[in-house]
């Protein structure tokens, strides 16, 4: 791996990336004349000894125009001339360490929205430090002239900031208000708009006070929350956009006339012959009409153990081919075909949800009320007490503006930012805010076997009674397989010596084995059946997940394998259970394998579930009143992701299950999974604080408005300073060590946070 | 109160100068990769910017 080795652990979970010719030019556009572009995600590049080598690499192929790195989204863009065939990048990348995957950027749709903010924010903040220095001008004590001067001034400078930084607040405003809702923003533009209003009233009419500054300095606060709580969403986004496409984008289609196109996904009819090469993903479902071969389905089924394939077995879109090449006919199309199928029930199942609210509109609908109710008794008991209907408006304005809720807009995005930064150091990504508030309400946990709670990766279990050299004889034949087992050969062997017989001759025998040569001796490295000759042998190993290796029909050792579980995921589970949380498996596996590991870890189980009886499953606790946060890595798991109240899946999950999943986290170990609750409960503690301490500046403010003696400057002051408040106690979650209330946070959780820290 | 007739404006230019300097320097791409920028500092070569095209912004 690269240089510094920190971004072996997302390599490890990855696949094999591997892109054909023709899926690069399927994937690049042009930009100028003769000029292609590709866009590379390169997860691995972390520093700018990777950028350099990368961008050394692919600069160094010919007929590449220029390579430019992008370290944080970790991608590379690649300009090339020509329009047929590519420089190998992928291969080369490969060769320099690092994985490549070709990057959608069509698919990407990039959204408009962060620049727009950050214009917004910009043109606030320039706005609201002029207004702010003229203001001060005023409160030091101007003349009336010159202070009716600078209330002109502040107002030009504040009209089109408001028009133009303004309008994200009051779109959103008019779109809750269109649908009969109120959210946080309608507070705030009625605030806003009026305390304008008000200020330019006064202007005109020479008054001494004016609330420029405060209005536009609302918007510079708010704004600020808006954009941290955007970046936090795009840059999870990316992260996850980032990792390896596992369905496959186009596939190898026989014609008519006998010729091979290689064409997308999209254009499979029903019918067409497909040529699937060793390695690839089943493009659509489809019926095998010659070849044998061995398929992985963990992530289509959770079975761990690859199944056979001949002719006439029907494949379902999404698993991997391991052996051997198969033609396959078509019996789907890709919308009808087995993930299409996931895809309607994963949106059955978000129908079924509750949607839920976020915390500051649960708060907004709360606060609104009694803010605008506040103001207008505020109005009518100034009207009734002295008749001065001006008094009356402009003290009304006052108690919105030192109510409007700056703190509260800060206070949620701060503190999520602040844990999305926190769990982004550990390898997790957090689509957003409402994922955070979720998590924290979890009080079940619901796991899926192969690939969560294992690898989905099998290993050789170790017994003593074969030697290292006959380990290292059968590694040297499964070096020349991508077979699961051939792997876990491969894996076992590595740091023995190499293989003291030199094969020639080596040949892979899709279903069955690997057999190869070394003089007159034959090898043959499989399933018993076909490696021994003596059937007697045959029924004492038995099982599907042991391979024989044999010396020309004589058993020389025999290997079993079993999925491995996930580094720590004894730790996590315990941890998880010190948490108060229950916990359930939930697998597609079959009742054996899944049975084992459950007593393993002292969890109850249920196998063989079928993908729809796990959303089901879910939807029954979710209806028994539990909030059940589900990880799980399969498109199997997928509609069980999409129902539960929060989710989680790991890097290495199938493309649906990660976009449906909450969080996704990168690293082998399952303490991602208690650390993640630790922090989301941790921050949801931080958010409730902010609000209390919002709600009691408002209680020790509201009495000053409401009595009219807010004046401008003691607006801006305590606007300023309750936002600093909030803000400082956002930042405690990263800082402080040791602040007395951590509720429900075991010791252990504790522990992994604060050397996190 | 004459200072005001240029000082004002002279104020308020800076300000918007400042502003149309950072729309600029979002607009040509300069914060779309912060780490890396921060990387490429510590390299010899020479290192121009690749000209953006409009559909990738």
């Amino acid at each position: 791996m690269g240089c510094c080795g920190s971004g072996a652990e997302l390599a490890l979970l990855l696949p094999d990336a591997r892109a054909a010719g023709e899926e690069v030019l399927l994937a690049s556009r042009v930009v100028a004349d003769g000029v292609r572009q590709t866009d590379l995600s390169v997860p691995a590049i972390h520093c700018g000894g990777c950028m350099r080598t990368v961008e050394a690499a692919l600069t160094g192929l010919s007929g590449v125009q220029s390579a430019r790195v992008n370290l944080s989204t970790k991608r590379a863009t690649v300009r090339w001339l020509g329009d047929s065939v590519p420089p190998p990048f992928i291969e080369t990348l490969k060769k320099a360490g690092f994985e490549a995957h070709l990057f959608d950027v069509e698919q990407d749709t990039k959204d408009s929205g962060l620049p727009e903010l950050i214009r917004a924010l910009a043109v606030a903040g320039f706005a609201a430090s002029n207004i702010m220095l003229l203001s001060v001008s005023i409160w030091s004590g101007a003349g009336a002239e010159t202070r009716d001067l600078f209330h002109w001034l502040s107002a030009f400078i504040a009209l089109p900031a408001l028009a133009y930084s303004g309008q994200i607040f009051f779109r959103s405003a008019w779109q809750a208000l269109k649908h009969g809702r109120t959210n946080m923003d309608v507070p705030i533009s009625l605030g806003v708009l009026l305390a304008f209003g008000m200020s330019l009233y006064e202007t005109v009419q020479h008054g001494p006070h004016a609330y420029f500054d405060a209005a536009i300095s609302l918007l510079f606060f708010l704004l600020i929350g808006r954009t941290l709580d955007h970046i936090m969403r795009e840059r999870a986004r990316l992260a996850v956009k980032g990792l390896a496409r596992l369905a496959a984008r186009g596939a190898l289609v026989v014609q008519a006339d006998g010729t091979q196109v290689y064409l997308p996904v999209s254009d499979i009819r029903l019918g067409t012959t497909v040529m699937l090469a060793a390695g690839e993903r089943v493009p659509v479902d489809a019926t095998v009409i010659k070849g044998v071969s061995e398929l992985d389905v963990s992530l289509v089924s959770g079975e761990h153990t690859p199944l056979p394939a001949t002719i006439g077995s029907v494949l379902r879109a999404g698993t991997l081919n391991l052996t051997g090449p198969l033609s396959i006919v078509a019996t789907a199309t890709a919308e009808n075909s087995f993930l299409g199928e996931m895809l309607r029930m994963m949106e059955a199942a978000e129908r079924g949800r509750s949607t839920y609210r976020r915390i500051s509109d649960r708060a907004a609908s709360l606060y609104a009320p009694v803010v605008h109710l506040t103001a207008f008794l505020t109005f009518v008991g100034w009207l009734a007490a002295t008749g001065d209907m001006h008094r009356a408006v402009t003290i009304a304005i006052a108690v919105l503006i030192i109510t409007c809720p700056c703190a509260l807009g800060l206070a949620v995005p701060m503190v999520q930012v602040v844990a999305a930064r926190r769990l982004f150091e550990n390898g997790i990504m957090v689509k957003d805010g409402g994922a955070l508030e979720r998590l924290a309400e979890i009080d079940t946990v619901v796991l899926d076997k192969t690939g969560t709670l294992t690898s989905g990766v099998p290993r050789l279990i170790e017994s003593g009674e074969v030697g290292h050299e006959l380990i290292a004889i059968a590694a040297g034949l499964a070096r020349h397989s991508r077979h699961p087992y051939s792997r876990a050969l491969v894996d076992a062997a590595a740091g023995h010596p190499a293989s003291p017989v030199e094969f020639d001759d080596i040949s892979e025998h899709p279903g069955c084995g690997l057999e190869a040569r070394a003089g007159a001796v034959a090898y043959r490295l499989g399933r018993p059946e076909w490696a021994l000759a003596n059937a007697t042998d045959v029924e004492r190993i038995s099982g599907d997940e042991s391979v024989v290796l044999a010396e020309n029909g004589i058993r020389l050792a025999d290997f079993r394998f079993e999925d491995r579980l996930r580094v720590d995921a004894a730790m996590g589970v315990a941890e998880l259970r010190e948490l108060g949380l229950p916990i359930e498996i939930v697998s597609g596996d079959r009742e054996a394998s899944v049975g084992s590991i459950a007593a393993e870890l002292g969890i109850p189980h249920l196998a063989a579930v079928l993908p729809g009886g796990k959303a089901a499953h879910i939807a029954a606790l979710e209806a028994s009143g539990r909030k059940v946060l589900m990880i799980g890595d399969g498109l199997n798991d997928a509609p069980a992701l999409a129902a539960a109240h929060a989710s989680m899946a790991p890097a290495s999950a199938a493309d649906v299950g990660r976009n449906a999943a909450d969080l996704v986290f990168l690293r082998e170990s399952l303490s991602a999974v208690p650390l993640a609750i630790a922090i989301a409960r941790r921050a949801g503690w931080l958010v409730r604080q902010n609000f209390a301490m919002a709600a009691a500046y408002n209680l020790l403010a509201v009495p000053f408005a409401v009595s009219g003696h807010v004046t401008p400057l003691v607006a801006a002051v305590a606007m300023s300073a309750s936002s600093i408040v909030v803000v400082a106690n956002a930042l405690r979650l990263k800082g402080r060590r040791n602040s007395a209330p951590r509720p429900a946070v075991s010791p252990p959780a504790i522990a992994v946070l604060e050397a996190a820290e | 109160m004459m200072d005001y007739f240029y000082l004002i404006p002279i104020a308020i230019g800076l300000g918007l100068t400042a502003l149309a300097a950072f729309m600029w320097s979002l607009r040509s791409g300069q914060y779309d990769d912060l780490d890396g920028a921060a990387e490429r500092i510590l390299h010899e070569e020479t290192d121009t910017p690749i000209r953006r095209i409009p559909p990738t912004l």
